[in-house]
């Protein structure tokens, strides 16, 4: 089992211009790691990480976006896996983070903590699926999932973190929205 | 035709006609009968429109927050069911982000003529309540006169950046 946050700072070590949007547990740990302008958090409604992120890779297809999502909120939005797989945004990095638990919402078990993502997505024809479960083998694949055309979808197997409850209410500011905008457009 | 049939008549073509007055390049849905044949049947067949079929009509709201950073205007097309479904997503994704994201929601079952909040259907009746509550304005498109309103609605919505629903009261019809 990998260590989240570990995970994270080796990503963090990696990224340039993506644009990463992260929700809940992944995304506090993400905004104290890696703290940028292009960063989005996912917030409104959980499961929704990745609907946000394919928006964004199609309004943005230069870019690429890379999705730090759990497997409670994936669970909640299980079809989006079947939306981004027809879709196939070039651009398109998803990433799951499984700990088997709503983590967030105190630890309580997902309905089936041994469920396969890697599986759900390549029955939904994600075909660039992987799971790792190890952390050097997270730090192989770092390079080639920034890069893989898209989508690619990874499922990374991790320790349960800190139970909440964490507070989004810094992450969740309209000025972060407002400086995500910002640095797009300075790109444009 | 009879006077009234023609006073009651809404052209798919003009609906779309008015979304491309209004520059909207995705339309995010779920299927819904009522717009089925008239109006999402034409739209995957054009090519000035990038459809995105979804699996469930909360998906919309976050694929069209996502679009909204570069500029792209979406139309999110559901059934008067999905909006009711999705109204988590509204409330946190449109309402309280204030992003210009607009809802296209067919009335399924409502009587032609007659106004949403009279309806027969009690899932009908409740749309504009629930919209007024959530404080989205919104307009009902019955006929081919009423399209007008479509444009300026998207238009509203991105001069306000703010979330707006154009209820589809009349069957659309397919022909031109």
């Amino acid at each position: 089992m990998i260590d989240r946050r570990k995970a994270l700072e080796l990503l963090a070590r990696k990224i340039t211009d993506e644009i990463v949007v992260a929700t809940y547990s992944s995304a506090s740990d993400w905004i104290e790691i890696s703290d940028r302008a292009l960063n989005y958090y996912s917030s409104g409604a959980m499961g929704l990480a990745s609907s946000h992120g394919l928006g964004l890779a199609l309004a943005r297809p230069e870019r690429r976006v890379v999705v730090l999502d759990g497997d409670g909120s994936l669970l909640m939005n299980l079809g989006t896996l079947v939306t981004i797989g027809r879709v196939a945004p070039k651009n398109f990095t998803h990433l799951v983070f499984q700990n088997g638990t709503y983590e967030a919402n105190g630890g309580h078990p997902i309905p089936n903590p041994e469920a396969d993502f890697e599986g759900h997505a390549r029955a939904a024809q994600i075909a660039s699926a992987f799971t790792v479960s190890d952390i050097e083998s997270f730090e192989r694949k770092i390079d080639w999932f920034l890069s893989a055309p898209g989508p690619v979808f990874g499922c990374v197997k991790v320790e349960q973190g800190p139970l909440g409850p964490r507070s989004y209410k810094d992450m969740y500011k309209a000025e972060r929205r407002a400086a995500l905008r910002a640095a797009l457009t300075r790109a444009d | 035709m009879t006077t009234t049939a023609a006073a009651l008549t809404l052209r798919g073509a003009t609906i779309i006609e008015q979304m491309k007055k209004a520059r909207v390049s995705h339309v995010l849905s779920v299927p819904d009968l009522h717009t089925s044949h008239g109006l999402l049947a034409p739209i995957a067949q054009d090519p000035d429109f990038q459809l995105i079929r979804v699996c469930k009509e909360d998906e919309c709201l976050g694929i069209a927050a996502g679009l909204t950073y570069g500029d792209k205007r979406a139309a999110i097309l559901v059934q008067y069911t999905g909006f009711l479904y999705a109204m988590n997503a509204i409330r946190g994704v449109a309402c309280e982000q204030k992003l210009p994201i607009v809802l296209m929601i067919g009335l399924l079952g409502k009587e032609p003529g007659t106004p949403p909040a009279e309806s027969r259907r009690f899932g009908v009746r409740i749309v504009e309540p629930i919209l007024d509550v959530l404080g989205i304005p919104h307009v009902c498109i019955e006929t081919d006169d009423d399209a007008p309103a479509i444009s300026a609605m998207f238009d509203d919505a991105w001069r306000e950046s703010r979330p707006r629903a154009i209820l589809i009261g009349g069957r659309p019809e397919a022909r031109a």
